[in-house]
């Protein structure tokens, strides 16, 4: 769930944000469909240096009994700490990591390896590398995306949250490549993300990716709005809502629900809670 | 009526705002406290947890709270273990050479081998949800009595333990080509593996069920 200010945002290649609505609203609609884990992210909040979650967070953790796991600026021990007080289980960290590689060994060190997500934003560049960048995507680092992989492993990262930049938010299916290259040498689970257009996606980023969780957002999150259709709107204060009123999703994306995609997964060989 | 007190034992490790509002959610009184005169006086203990074996023991220490755990428990009154509160129960722990429990329960705690027998790989810690299965008889009488045979639940850990005795186990759960050992009951202790408080509202149903079972509402 990308978060900004308020509202429940959605974009493409992580540009070109809309506005989809409340995510509480979402978030509730999600934990009774069956989804087991909410990814809170505040896609502005490394550019602006803000973090707006505590409130959406303390209000989902008292209702909501599912592993929540909170990323977007954090920075410091303090930010970690911050929103874990707000009620978050696990946080997800990207810009400060590059920047600050000991923050991975000093955050697992105190709030344990397990509350310690490192989110890596892979662009693969015309030459076939994979490089990773910050900032949703928006700085350049110049890190090869495997060696980091490996290298936040042994500062004592919990789990690995890859997002494929070339595929977020396209429908196109995931990079299975890039993976299911992380996912079999490391040591620590993979959550893939980037890209899911359709359930089949999703079979084939566990199967062919070795993925052990996957993420997914927009397949879900254009069925969703037409659910909460008649709840209450969203924040109309920040961000572009016509997406919302014209309620038209992207060619690529073929809307579901998690009960769905549970099921297909589950008939394709694919153990998970129903 | 005196409010019944349940204690959750903060020993300045992890985060335990998630087995709080577990608690707060099927109405039990609670109170987070590491205070030993609390801890003698409560009518339940939680012994939460995440995190490495030896720096829990180490803090229980520390507080001073040790003697006091395992006196209120050994005198009977309910004790919930969630995740390392499980293993913490434990004679010991081969984690980082080896460190000695809380001894309320016999057996070890092993760390999870990254390989099952046959070679296959699998990630160390498991943080996954997984089906848990029932044992011998002890399952209908426990907090899991209306929880199905077969469930998932939300599990994290590196580490897992091998009581000494069979009767102890509640269920069990299979990763890395093994079954091992995810839920134990002896007497007024119940614990788990997996974190019912971050398992939906199948998790919500086992606090709940083992407030009502030992009359904390």
């Amino acid at each position: 769930m990308d978060i900004k200010g308020p509202n429940l945002v959605k974009g493409i290649h992580m540009e070109g944000l809309r506005v989809l609505g409340l995510p509480e609203q979402f978030a509730e609609y999600y934990y009774a469909s069956g989804a087991d884990e909410l990814i809170f992210m505040d896609v502005v909040a490394s550019l602006y240096e803000r973090n707006s979650l505590s409130d959406i967070i303390s209000k989902t953790a008292k209702k909501i009994f599912i592993p929540l796991t909170v990323g977007g600026g954090l920075r410091t021990i303090e930010d970690i700490n911050h929103v874990l007080r707000a009620g978050a289980d696990k946080v997800c960290l990207n810009t400060a990591a590059i920047n600050n590689p000991e923050i991975i060994r000093k955050a697992s060190k105190k709030f344990g390896s397990s509350t310690i997500v490192i989110a890596i934003e892979a662009i693969k560049e015309s030459n076939g590398e994979y490089l990773a960048y910050t900032d949703n995507a928006r700085e350049y680092t110049g890190v090869d995306v495997f060696e980091w992989a490996e290298k936040v492993q042994d500062l004592g990262a919990g789990e690995l949250y890859i997002t494929s930049v070339d595929r977020e938010g396209t429908g196109e299916g995931f990079d299975v490549e890039l993976i299911n290259k992380i996912s079999s040498k490391a040591s620590i689970p993979v959550i893939a993300h980037g890209g899911a257009g359709k359930i089949g996606h999703v079979i084939e980023s566990v199967k062919a990716g070795s993925a052990d969780a996957v993420s997914i957002a927009s397949i879900l999150h254009y069925e969703t709005i037409n659910q909460l259709k008649n709840a209450a709107g969203s924040d109309k204060k920040e961000g572009n809502t016509e997406f919302l009123k014209n309620a038209r999703s992207f060619n690529n994306i073929e809307s579901t629900g998690i009960e769905k995609v549970k099921a297909q997964m589950i008939k394709a060989g694919i153990s998970c809670r129903q | 009526m005196k409010e019944k007190l349940t204690v959750i034992i903060d020993y300045n490790l992890g985060n335990l705002f998630s087995v709080k509002h577990a608690c707060d959610h099927v109405g039990l009184n609670t109170v987070t406290s590491n205070d030993i005169d609390l801890i003698k006086k409560a009518d339940a203990l939680i012994l939460p947890g995440v995190g490495a074996f030896g720096e829990a023991m180490n803090n229980i220490d520390q507080l001073n709270i040790r003697d006091a755990i395992i006196e209120r428990t050994q005198a009977g009154i309910p004790l919930l273990g969630v995740c390392l509160g499980l293993q913490l129960l434990f004679d010991e722990s081969e984690e980082f050479g080896h460190q000695k429990g809380l001894g309320l329960l016999a057996g070890k705690v092993k760390k999870l081998p990254g390989r099952s027998s046959d070679g296959k790989k699998f990630k160390v810690p498991q943080i996954a949800w997984n089906s848990i299965h029932a044992t011998e008889n002890l399952w209908e009488k426990s907090a899991l009595n209306s929880v199905k045979d077969g469930e998932y639940f939300y599990f994290v850990h590196s580490y897992y333990v091998a009581p000494e005795n069979d009767s102890e186990i509640l269920c069990t759960t299979q990763y890395a080509g093994m079954k091992y050992c995810s839920g134990v009951m002896k007497n007024n202790i119940i614990a788990f593996q997996f974190h019912p408080e971050k398992s939906g509202e199948k998790g919500i149903s086992i606090y709940r069920n083992w407030a009502e079972q030992n009359d904390l509402l």
